[in-house]
């Protein structure tokens, strides 16, 4: 019983650190149709500041959850206005210049930090399950991966600000005729999704060290989650991490983390072509 | 472009710039690499340059060459059986991957989704192959370390006979020039029109009756070859064979080449590979600033500013100063000509 709770926590918390390097990706891409390959770099940004921050003496949650998403939110706008606005509508373009952008940055980490791993220690104490021990921050991620995904869903199903940006994305025409401008509108969407990946960057930190060129391994991640989910922001993000962590939970329960690794990126190989327009495109059609 | 000029005025000129590169005092360890590197710019200049399918993972075929290469040479002792093999072992990956791609009819950014995970997959897996589990006959997968020592290129059928330093810079010479001239015959073929037709519109191709997939399959896999040859180039050079090859800085890299040297050109790309190749040892040289920060710039300026790369801005000043003598413009003979990727401006 113990033991099957610990491996259930496992398994959420795979998914969960999945949900947090997609969303920012999930949000961008599913409203805007900008692929984002700095996105990798974003939140290895996010992580930094919040390791900056804590060695500098700052509270590391003042850091994590203030400061990082501040950071890279106000670097999103910086990048939107020097570098997207440009390219809307041109996705092979897009994806050429973030994908620069992305080595711009880890080269410019690089430059200033130093090709070393950083990090900051876990803040929170490891929990007992009956004879077992599991971390307690793991817990807090699935926490914050739960909260995050809930307030995605009532920002862009409920409110009046996710109304109007999922209309922007319809018809930016309509929109513009309604009076409220697009451009500022994308803007506003890329900064909160670039927030968001430097918020799981910020929170994330703590577990895993840090090189300027860590951004590598969340990108693919990321990309395929957002790609295999599909249209829907929330819905495809979750289904596809559920699906893509547990894939990759009980291949390394079978074998090694590598090899468990290969299998999610075979999965997804195999979702992409059999569904082409990934998990929403065929099931939970319009979701949010 | 070559009005004035007979036909084989361009592969001369070449031929003649390749054997004399040593000559100027460039040391011939450097320019074998750039050779190799020229290759693999080549390679995805014919994908994505011709057929307009830009792959993400061209590295995984030019590391699995390279791997391909080391193995088999360490395994026969020769080269001539593992030359052969670095090209069809990576053709087959490129072959089954373009099928599964195409015959799939996925979109441009699936496209680089799935040859991006391929790359991945592939880099993981050899980062992984530490210890005596992964063996293939003599030969040690060797995981992060990569494998060492395996025998240079030799003289086919003479094992003792190696090919190296001079010799090894034109038999590379030899080949890049070889493959450039392929490639531009097959872009003049009947095939290479139907490839650059679905290109511009793949749609209006299927229509008229051209087997779209199998084209672009066939495109795909010659391009794989290609990069997989240009990777048993860099294993003779470098005679230590790493994953690094499969990483995705390595694929970045080659598609900053092609972009910079001009996408739809053959020769931009292998002088983009060059020129950037001899700016990354440069830079190797000095500690102030990292090479891939410079890559980035390099990567962001073209695509904002300079698209279509520095091939059309050379093309233009050639035709102006030989073959027009600076009468006419060059726009008004080739009125439009659509990136590929991206969306013709006006719509259809």
């Amino acid at each position: 019983m113990d033991q099957t709770l610990v491996i259930l926590i496992d398994v959420a918390y795979a998914i969960s650190s999945l949900l947090l390097v997609a969303s920012g990706l999930a949000l961008i891409f599913g409203l805007m149709r900008v692929i984002n390959l700095a996105h990798g770099e974003f939140i290895v940004l996010g992580g930094y500041t919040t390791i900056v921050a804590t060695k500098a003496g700052v509270s590391i949650w003042l850091a994590m959850f203030v400061l990082a998403p501040l950071v890279v939110g106000l670097f999103g706008v910086l990048v939107e206005r020097v570098l997207i606005r440009w390219l809307y509508g041109r996705m092979v373009d897009t994806m050429l210049a973030t994908w620069g952008l992305s080595l711009l940055i880890s080269g410019g980490i690089s430059t200033l930090f130093g090709a070393t791993t950083t990090g900051v220690s876990n803040p929170l104490p490891g929990v007992s399950i009956g004879e077992y021990q599991t971390g307690g921050y793991g817990l807090f991620v699935i926490g914050v991966a739960v909260a995050l995904m809930v307030s995605m869903f009532v920002l862009l199903r409920y409110t009046r600000a996710g109304l109007i940006a999922r209309a922007a994305m319809q018809s930016a025409d309509v929109v513009a005729a309604l009076g409220y401008n697009p451009s500022r509108i994308y803007m506003a969407t890329f900064a909160i999704g670039a927030a968001l990946s430097g918020l799981a960057g910020g929170v994330l930190a703590p577990l895993t060290g840090l090189t300027p060129t860590s951004g590598g391994q969340f990108i693919a991640k990321a990309f395929i989650t957002v790609i295999g989910g599909g249209a829907s922001v929330v819905t495809g993000s979750i289904a596809a991490s559920i699906l893509f962590a547990t894939v990759a939970k009980v291949v390394e329960a079978l074998s090694t983390p590598v090899v468990g690794e290969i299998a999610l990126l075979l999965t997804a190989l195999i979702l992409l072509r059999v569904l082409p327009r990934g998990i929403t495109g065929r099931w939970f059609k319009g979701a949010v | 472009m070559s009005r004035a000029l007979p036909a084989a005025t361009g592969p001369v000129l070449i031929a003649l710039i390749l054997a004399g590169a040593p000559l100027t005092g460039l040391d011939e360890y450097s320019l074998t690499l750039l050779l190799a590197y020229g290759l693999l710019g080549l390679s995805l200049a014919l994908v994505w340059g011709l057929g307009g399918i830009l792959c993400f993972g061209q590295a995984a075929f030019f590391g699995l060459g390279a791997y391909s290469y080391a193995v088999a040479a360490m395994n026969l002792g020769e080269s001539t059986v593992p030359m052969l093999l670095s090209v069809v072992v990576p053709g087959l990956l490129a072959a089954a991957v373009g099928a599964l791609m195409f015959y799939g009819r996925v979109g441009d950014v699936y496209l680089g989704v799935i040859t991006l995970v391929v790359t991945l997959i592939l880099f993981k897996f050899v980062n992984s192959t530490a210890g005596e589990a992964y063996v293939i006959g003599h030969a040690r997968l060797g995981g992060f370390n990569g494998i060492p020592s395996f025998p240079p290129l030799n003289v086919p059928g003479r094992p003792d006979w190696p090919i190296v330093g001079m010799a090894l810079y034109y038999v590379a010479a030899a080949v890049l020039w070889l493959a450039w001239v392929g490639c531009r015959w097959l872009g003049r073929s009947p095939y290479g029109r139907v490839v650059a037709g679905l290109r511009e519109n793949e749609l209006r191709m299927q229509l008229l009756g051209y087997d779209v997939q199998l084209a672009k399959t066939v495109l795909f896999t010659v391009g794989g070859a290609l990069a997989g040859l240009a990777g048993a180039l860099y294993a003779c050079w470098a005679e230590i064979v790493t994953p690094g090859l499969f990483s995705l800085g390595q694929s970045a890299e080659i598609i900053v080449w092609v972009l910079v040297g001009g996408v739809g050109t053959l020769l931009g790309p292998i002088f983009g590979a060059m020129g950037l190749g001899a700016l990354k040892m440069a830079l190797g040289g000095q500690q102030l600033i990292d090479n891939s920060l410079v890559m980035g710039v390099i990567l962001v300026v073209f695509v904002l500013l300079l698209p279509r790369g520095v091939a059309p801005l050379a093309q233009r000043a050639w035709v102006r100063l030989w073959v027009l003598r600076g009468d006419a413009t060059l726009d008004a003979q080739h009125p439009h000509h659509t990136r590929p990727g991206s969306r013709p401006e006006g719509g259809e």
